[in-house]
């Protein structure tokens, strides 16, 4: 177990690394997205709705096998890390928008109306005084899929990428007698990753609620 | 020129008709105040003029001009007209002087040091001048409502517009909100508002609409209005507000 460590540290490195990459993607697409579907464009709504219902509900592993394999015969050829952030990105955006679709809802549409009143455009309403307000209802959602994000990079373990989950199974059939232990590691492991997540959002959400500046 | 026209407007929530043939021209310099009874369309009328609310047939001009529909143009004549809302709707996650300096600076592109230095001039103006740093929920609904006219005297507009200003009030800050507005009309603002301060509008108003059932029943000096009213809705509507 213990000669195995720098195993599980680069399998808990790729984790850490899918999720981090991905999250960063799905959260400035899954934004764009929420634009979209808040918009005044009719033909923007749809298609950020045909998005969402799409991707949404479709199995991860599905989505991961259209990018693995699909992808590569249009000569779009990346590493399996690249195709596996590709594939968690695409999946998580739709998401994303619709938690922050959901926070935008929530601001009052008073705040919306001062903003036209003023003469803001649309895009400046959502920017300066919808999103502001929207990102603090979302805090607590966001970290939710955040934490289903983290737990479904294991899906890469079957596409090639070597991290925690891949790196388990490897162990695991290589060392049958310590399956319980290595497979407890792999828990640990991913344990670490979403209560930091979850002790990130409770700092931030805190934050959010106290007095601004 | 009037300042703002509105030509046979109608509108329709689903079957439920809020406005109907509703004309009306405000001159430049001139507060007009509308008053009825709750559901007359008048803060659907009010609503309308920066098309807030669109309308189903008709026409209103603004400055010579129809409104814009939306987009960029819209937003050009928006920022012409301020409005000050029942609710206040003051952005809750910025300081009174960011919320006052906001639209100088995004739209109307002032810089910031200009900017703020005109937001506290208004503070001033309308009393508050100790709350720029304050966030809006650390304020008196009063006090609120006063950095809400700032925000909006803030874009220097050809027209102000009053949807019930007061309210959503305690009664002890209705009179701050008021003086405020006085002292405005009394500086020549073009004003339409929306109230049911019966006081404000005999001693301020120019003309008084009195609406019932979406429709602009009268339309009258103060003055006459208050003495005469020429009709019996109006009549009936004076006697219950007036007495309680």
């Amino acid at each position: 177990m213990l000669d195995n460590l720098h195993v599980f540290r680069d399998g808990f490195v790729r984790t850490l690394g899918l999720s981090l990459f991905s999250a960063v993607g799905a959260l400035l697409l899954g934004s764009v997205l929420a634009t979209m579907r808040v918009s005044p464009v009719p033909p923007l709504r749809w298609a950020g709705t045909a998005y969402v219902e799409t991707v949404r509900n479709t199995p991860l592993t599905i989505v991961f096998f259209f990018v693995a394999f699909v992808l590569p015969q249009v000569d779009i050829v990346f590493s399996f890390f690249a195709f596996a952030v590709m594939a968690l990105t695409i999946y998580h955006t739709a998401f994303v928008c619709e938690a922050v679709r959901a926070g935008v809802n929530g601001v009052e549409v008073g705040q919306a109306e001062a903003a036209r009143a003023l003469g803001l455009t649309f895009s400046q309403s959502l920017r300066l005084v919808i999103l502001p307000q929207a990102f603090r209802n979302v805090v607590q959602p966001l970290g939710s899929v955040g934490s289903a994000l983290i737990r479904n990079s294991s899906i890469a373990a079957a596409f090639g990428v070597q991290e925690l989950t891949g790196v388990s199974q490897g162990l695991a059939t290589a060392n049958p007698g310590d399956v319980i232990a290595i497979l407890l590691a792999g828990i640990v492991c991913y344990l670490v990753l979403t209560l930091s997540l979850a002790g990130a959002v409770g700092v931030v959400e805190r934050r959010l609620r106290g007095e601004p500046r | 020129m009037a300042l703002v026209t509105m030509e046979g407007v109608g509108k329709s929530f689903g079957r439920n008709r809020v406005l109907r043939d509703i004309n009306l021209a405000v001159e430049s310099g001139e507060v007009v105040c509308v008053i009825g009874p709750s559901g007359s369309g008048k803060s659907t009328l009010c609503r309308c003029v920066n098309r807030l609310e669109t309308i189903d047939e008709g026409r209103i001009t603004f400055d010579g001009r129809p409104l814009p529909a939306e987009g960029r143009e819209l937003a050009r004549m928006r920022a012409q007209v301020g409005m000050v809302f029942q609710s206040f709707n003051l952005f809750a996650h910025r300081t009174v002087l960011d919320n006052i300096t906001l639209g100088p600076r995004r739209v109307l592109g002032v810089g910031r040091a200009e900017a703020e230095r005109a937001a506290r001039a208004l503070l001033e103006r309308v009393g508050i001048a100790d709350k720029a740093d304050r966030l809006p929920r650390q304020l008196s609904g009063g006090q609120q409502q006063r950095a809400a006219i700032a925000r909006a005297l803030a874009m220097e507009p050809k027209l102000m517009l009053f949807d019930e200003p007061t309210s959503a009030l305690d009664p002890e800050m209705i009179q701050e909100v008021l003086d405020v507005m006085r002292s405005l009309a009394a500086s020549g603002m073009t004003m339409i508002v929306v109230t049911h301060e019966m006081g404000f509008a005999r001693s301020a108003a120019d003309r008084v609409a009195f609406m019932a059932d979406g429709q602009i029943l009268e339309i009258a000096p103060p003055g006459e209005f208050f003495a005469a009213p020429g009709s019996e809705r109006a009549a009936d509507f004076l006697a219950k507000v007036l007495t309680h």
